[in-house]
């Protein structure tokens, strides 16, 4: 069966460095009302519900399903999650609405770095035998991958600087650091300060329809005309950490590559990830990367990469954005790559 | 609004995680100083090693020795290490392809400072005085000027193979409990208990979690409940907790106080464990000092009827 499926409704709540007079339930619940609000929708009329969240950041076990009364799950609605960014449970949104077993769907994610040390609770998604014992932060990983780039020559340290810069120059009122932010000390060298993500905690939801449902819950729908996800191996060793061949391989199965899109709005946490993936989606020098400040801007972990949709999506509803690219990404340099191509009706 | 409740957690665990052939190979042979790695069907040698070819997928067991000497791939420097890294003082990440290898093995490189380390400088490794069988065998790398090392002639066949490690996993946190749970915390240690009301259901939460489940909108109006309730269905326990000074058997019950649409859970003592039943009457007993009830006991009162407390189960 194959039914258009389109983002109708997006909505973010601002990125704090702390959060911490709410519970992460409290952060979400504006979030969910807000983009229900937006389409004139009640919990109730949703057909399926998928969040995107770890419990690590918080160190909370389950915390996913407290943060489910935000929703109205009881008596019990028809959904799921996934522990990683919400891109992929949209994934898996889009994937049930394309069957027919539902016609609309709510999306959200949530982070909250806040109460632990993120650089050290994301040592624990590497690989536990050969990795994880050394403890090697988010940082210092990225670094790695920076400093392969500088070698290779594809970039050097002020170009990943204008990145940062340029991010954060967005005009975007849900980004953490506004303004001029200096580059700042290295962190862990070659990447400094504003070659960094800000560290924030942050929630953010989409809605789905399908087919007519779409058109009658927003004036320009943005369709999914493509959506695919990929992942490397996982040894850092064995991968060339200059290019990101699986994120090139989703974007061609998700059609990107068949017409130029207008807007990319790429999840790359560190500057120098930004070029990696400009080259892997061979995205030309007229494309608006980032508008809305990217990763860089603000990245509430677990709720960055469905952002990234978010913001393409909405960019397509205020007619801003004819055809978009979405990217999102989980797991370091680059491990797991997601694309999705989004269009508006013509004008 | 009052101050923000925080409190430091630790979560800790030692994770024992058992080896494949050709994990076990690899961290057996560090223990013995040899650096291993897998053959691909193509001829290409992965170190580390894996049991499945990332490329193909096919199961690759042909295990051959590398040199213990190597060149960076790329390196980052890191001058500030935090708790778990290889070394305590600034020290440089680096991929090292080890002499022999077709990919990189990612560990620490002791070296004076930033402009020590380059990508393409050679290196050595440095043994742990002490081996178990794990990657931390391999202290670091070092500065290296000479050839290729020498090769053992190890076979990738060991006394005593390693068959498992154990990696401990610890993670700090600060808790802080959020709006609706922080005014319970703060009511209880007046020895109150304070749930909230859904604005839209009207439902009694107790304790709020700041959220109607059914409704899924914010509870705000904060409800005095109880000192009394009822038990409504309860759970004889006989394992004796880990640091926790209470004998077995005892009662573990819920119980919803008078007024709450939601039954919370608690000890339940005052009375011979065998003889706590469905219905039954208790009220908090509030130790000197405690912020919360430290347990319920009966208070004489007829026991609530079935029907009362049957949508609270
Ligand atoms: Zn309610």
């Amino acid at each position: 069966m194959t039914r258009d499926i389109a983002v109708v409704a997006f909505a973010q709540s601002d990125t704090l460095r702390s959060t911490e007079e709410v519970s992460e339930v409290e952060m979400l619940m504006p979030v969910l009302h807000d983009v229900l609000a937006r389409t004139g929708l009640k919990t109730a009329d949703i057909g399926f519900t998928c969040s995107g969240s770890s419990d690590y950041l918080a160190g909370r076990a389950f915390s996913f399903t407290l943060a489910l009364d935000g929703v109205g799950a009881w008596p019990p609605i028809s959904e799921s999650h996934v522990e990683m960014d919400g891109a992929w449970a949209l994934y898996e949104a889009w994937v049930k609405l394309r069957t027919g077993d539902a016609d609309t769907a709510l999306v959200y994610a949530y982070g909250k770095s806040s109460p632990g040390s993120v650089r050290d609770v994301l040592t624990r998604q590497l690989d536990p035998y050969y990795v994880a014992p050394l403890w090697p932060d988010s940082v210092a990983l990225a670094a790695l991958q920076a400093q392969a780039l500088i070698d290779a020559g594809e970039t050097d340290e002020p170009a990943l600087a204008a990145i940062g810069a340029r991010s954060r120059a967005t005009d975007n009122p849900r980004a953490q650091p506004r303004g001029p932010v200096p580059r700042g000390d290295y962190v862990v060298r070659p990447l400094r300060t504003g070659d960094c993500p800000p560290i924030g905690d942050g929630a953010v939801a989409v809605v789905l329809a399908a087919g007519e449902r779409a058109r009658d819950l927003c004036g320009r729908p943005a369709w999914i005309r493509g959506l695919d996800h990929r992942i490397e191996a996982h040894s850092l060793g064995v991968r060339d950490l200059t290019d990101s061949p699986s994120t090139r391989l989703a974007a061609e199965r998700a059609g990107a590559f068949e017409r130029p899109v207008d807007t990319a709005e790429l999840h790359a946490p560190f500057s120098a990830q930004e070029v990696v993936l400009r080259r892997a989606l061979k995205l030309g020098g007229d494309v608006r990367v980032n508008p809305s400040g990217g990763a860089l801007a603000a990245n509430p972990m677990m709720a960055a990469g469905l952002a990234r949709i978010g913001e393409a999506a909405a960019r397509i509803h205020r007619g801003e954005s004819d055809r978009a690219l979405a990217h999102a990404t989980s797991g370091p340099c680059l491990q797991q790559n997601l694309v999705a191509v989004l269009e508006g009706d013509p004008r | 609004m009052s101050a923000v409740l925080k409190a430091p957690v630790t979560v800790e665990f030692p994770f024992t995680r058992s080896l494949g052939p050709v994990q076990s190979a690899f961290l057996t042979g560090l223990r013995e100083r040899v650096v291993l790695g897998v053959r691909t069907g193509d001829g290409r040698t992965l170190v580390p090693p894996v049991e499945y070819d990332p490329v193909t997928a096919e199961e690759i067991r042909d295990v051959v020795e590398v040199a213990p000497t190597g060149t960076v791939t790329t390196w980052a420097w890191n001058h500030a290490p935090r708790r778990g890294q290889p070394l305590a003082g600034p020290f440089a990440w680096v991929l090292v392809r080890l002499d022999g290898a077709d990919t990189a093995l990612l560990h620490a490189l002791d070296a004076p400072g930033p402009d020590a380390v380059h990508t393409g400088m050679r290196v050595r490794v440095r043994w742990a005085e002490e081996r178990t069988g794990a990657i931390t065998d391999i202290a670091c790398f070092e500065p290296y000027d000479g050839e290729a090392g020498q090769l053992t002639g190890g076979t990738g066949e060991f006394e005593n193979p390693v068959g498992g490690i154990v990696a401990p996993a610890r993670l700090d946190y600060t808790y802080s409990p959020g709006r609706a749970q922080t005014a319970y915390i703060n009511a209880l240690a007046d020895r109150r208990t304070v749930g909230e009301r859904c604005p839209s259901c009207r439902k009694v939460y107790v304790p709020p979690r700041g959220a109607c489940p059914t409704c899924g909108v914010a509870t705000e109006e904060r409800v005095e409940v109880g000192p009394g309730g009822t038990v409504t269905t309860f759970c004889i326990v006989n394992i004796k907790a880990k640091n926790l000074d209470i004998e077995v058997p005892y009662v573990y019950a819920h119980i919803a106080l008078d007024g709450a649409d939601l039954a919370l859970h608690g000890r339940i003592g005052g009375i011979p464990y065998d003889q706590v039943r469905m219905g039954l009457r208790v009220e908090p007993v509030w130790t000197e000092g405690g912020r919360y009830p430290d347990h319920y006991r009966p208070t004489g009162e007829p026991d609530g009827d079935y029907d009362m407390y049957k949508e609270l189960l």
